[in-house]
């Protein structure tokens, strides 16, 4: 257990996050466990509302009310991150845990430069920098440059004077990439870094994570919607729906090998190329809301393969090689 | 489908163009500077089959949105001409537009923003039939809106709710359903599935397809996704800046791309089957701004196999083979970026 905790650098047991809302309380997290190993690239699949961004959120700990943290542990090497107080959070939030947002052009400061803005960091959280005012200023000015060449920007002498608006949507994916390396972290959570990229960008912009990934030993969350960038970029991988973990693995057995209903139906209504001529198969119905959830496995209205047995709360069941699923039909041992 | 092959197309799009002028500052009327001119559809030219689904595949800014637009007149095209069902869509008056537009339709991309917020679903799907004085009788009306509302999978029930009571897969439909409700020959569908998760996505395609058997429909179907596209399409067009640069079947097209830039689009393509074994042809660069685009070849600053004939002259669609053309200097050589740089 001891040798197994020392390899995982982030680990989140029962998490539940709640949001308080007139209708009732919305469960958008309920009883999630997450392990990030050091080093590996995990990869976090599922739909809006499914509550991928706010198990992460909940980790950086940028829960606002009417959300809070009903339950849970999040272990951040050892350390229990619900425990800090808000300035021993904010010393490790930017500087080991380092987060990318969705949407670059809203998570910029229009008001600021791109090289103010990776200063900023820096000044936060770089205990390295030199103490004299002018080469402190130096030297953090020579190390944005070599963030922004670190993630492809060209000429970024010049670059660093300009404001977020003066960059394509790529572009500003990367700066916001280049400020969150900024501190190097060891931790990268990249929250749908590439949503609203076009394939060719987004090819580079996943390329350029994996390759900082490779250089820096830094462990990665990609947070996508997308199944094909998940299984070219992602070691192990896990589905979640309505809230909870519904499988999770190694990248390759959870994409051939499917165990839940949700996860064989996602990769069924996905059109492919390789799979050209042949039909898609869509999931029937929509999401449950997150309110007031009977107790019962929450895919069951969607679910093909639905039985009377699966009107009980199903626990996460091992399916071997460290693939798990929350289904019944899996043969296994319960675990919780 | 193949029966009426030989006929004349139900949509001919030729040479159509688009250009945007760019607003003038004080100091540039002072200097005498002219407007910027953004040409965001660039001598386009096509036609559609009655029958047929057209792929329009590119990345955003290239233009595909304006063409879907300017062959609808939703967007005056610069110049051109658009033909529909044997009548010049370009020449019409603004009361022969609008009976046209009974016929021809369009289904937008964010299903947010497209409905009206203050109006049911029973008024927004009403409304064509009203413009066009296609229902006598109010209750008349309110039958044809049923029936449609039926057939995109909605619920009689939910015709007097408003918008906000709907997830984005059903607004999709309730879109859908205001394209249909007048019984139009031709959908221009702009990204319809765009904004929806995956398999809410799957399910507006199939509806998308079951319908257009059911009811004969014809789509330019507009997309930057090349597997929604490879997975519905008869035939694809590739756009890049303003011009196709690649026009075939959707066979020939994905299975033998002749233009670097389909060749690359489709590399970068994330797949789950075969990861990693695919060969990736890296593209350097962002889209060039269209204000000022390169000149020859519009591709040539972000096209690995680029030479100076690239540079200096703009390359002419070509056939390259039954039903498939692109436009690139290098097609002779047989240049393959799939072939020459594993991965």
């Amino acid at each position: 257990m001891n040798i197994e905790n020392q390899q995982n650098l982030l680990q989140v047991e029962g998490l539940r996050t709640v949001f308080e809302t007139r209708a009732g309380t919305v469960c958008a997290v309920d009883g999630v466990n997450v392990t990030v190993r050091r080093g590996e690239c995990l990869g976090v699949v599922g739909e809006s509302g499914s509550g991928k961004s706010v198990t992460f959120g909940s980790v950086m700990g940028l829960i606002r009310s009417p959300g809070r943290i009903d339950a849970g542990r999040i272990l951040f090497d050892g350390k229990d991150l619900r425990e800090l107080d808000a300035r021993q959070m904010r010393a490790i939030r930017g500087r080991d845990i380092a987060m990318t947002m969705q949407d670059a052009l809203t998570a910029l400061n229009p008001a600021l430069t791109v090289g103010e803005q990776l200063a900023e960091v820096m000044e936060a959280h770089d205990g390295d920098l030199p103490t004299g005012r002018s080469a402190r200023k130096r030297a953090i000015r020579e190390r944005s440059a070599e963030m922004l060449g670190l993630v492809g920007i060209p000429s970024p002498d010049t670059r660093l004077r300009q404001y977020p608006h003066e960059f394509s949507g790529g572009m500003r994916q990367r700066i916001m990439i280049a400020i969150a390396l900024a501190s190097r972290p060891r931790l990268l959570i990249a929250d749908e870094p590439t949503t609203a990229l076009d394939v060719t960008i987004q090819a580079q912009v996943l390329e350029l994570i994996s390759d900082i990934r490779a250089k820096l030993g830094m462990s990665v969350v990609l947070i996508t919607h997308d199944l094909g960038v998940v299984s070219e970029y992602c070691d192990r991988v896990m589905v979640m729906y309505a809230g909870q973990i519904v499988e999770q693995g190694a990248t390759a057995d959870v994409v051939c090998r499917p165990k839940h209903p949700y996860t064989k139906g996602l990769l069924g209504s996905l059109p492919r190329l390789s799979l050209r001529g042949q039909a898609i198969n869509p999931i029937e119905g929509q999401v449950p809301e997150l309110i007031n959830l009977p107790k019962q496995c929450r895919f069951y209205s969607r679910c093909r393969e639905r039985a009377p047995e699966c009107l009980q709360v199903i626990g996460m069941q091992d399916a071997g090689n460290g693939q798990f699923a929350r289904c019944i039909r899996v043969k296994g041992e319960d675990i919780k | 489908m193949s029966g009426t092959a030989e006929a004349a197309p139900l949509i001919s799009v030729e040479n159509l163009e688009k250009a945007y002028l760019g607003r003038l500052s004080i100091a540039d009327r002072l200097t005498g500077r002219t407007h910027t001119v953004v040409q965001a559809v660039n001598g386009v030219s096509f036609d559609i089959k009655r029958g047929e689904i057209l792929g329009l595949i590119g990345e955003s800014g290239c233009g595909k949105s304006t063409l879907g637009r300017s062959i609808l007149r939703l967007q005056e095209p610069t110049a051109g001409r658009v033909t529909f069902d044997g009548q010049d869509v370009t020449a019409l008056s603004p009361s022969e537009m609008k009976a046209m537009r009974r016929r021809m339709q369009i289904i937008f991309q964010d299903p947010y923003a497209s409905l009206n917020p203050r109006r049911t679903v029973a008024e927004i799907v009403g409304l064509p039939l009203q413009l066009h004085g296609l229902a006598k009788t109010a209750s008349e009306a309110r039958d044809l809106v049923a029936e449609i509302v039926a057939k995109v999978g909605l619920k009689t029930a939910h015709m007097d709710r408003y918008p906000h009571q709907f997830s984005g897969g059903q607004r999709q439909r309730i879109g859908i359903a205001r394209a249909l409700v007048s019984h139009p020959e031709f959908i221009v569908c702009d990204e319809p599935v765009s904004a929806l998760d995956v398999s809410i996505q799957a399910q507006i395609i199939q509806l998308l397809m079951d319908l257009r058997r059911e009811m004969g429909l014809t789509y330019l179907f507009i997309s930057h996704d090349i597997s929604v596209i490879g997975y519905l399409s008869d035939r694809v067009a590739v756009m890049y800046l303003g011009e196709i640069v690649e026009l075939g079947t959707v066979d020939a097209v994905l299975s033998n791309p002749r233009h670097p830039y389909t060749q690359s689009l489709m590399s970068a393509v994330p797949e789950v089957d075969n990861p990693g074994q695919r060969q990736r042809v890296r593209l350097t660069g962002d889209l060039p701004s269209p204000l000022s685009p390169p000149s020859g070849c519009k591709f040539h600053p972000r096209c690995p196999l680029a030479t100076d004939v690239c540079r200096t002259s703009v390359p002419k669609p070509e056939s390259v083979g039954a039903n498939h053309t692109a436009a690139c200097h290098r097609l002779a050589e047989n240049l393959s970026l799939l072939e020459t740089e594993p991965a």
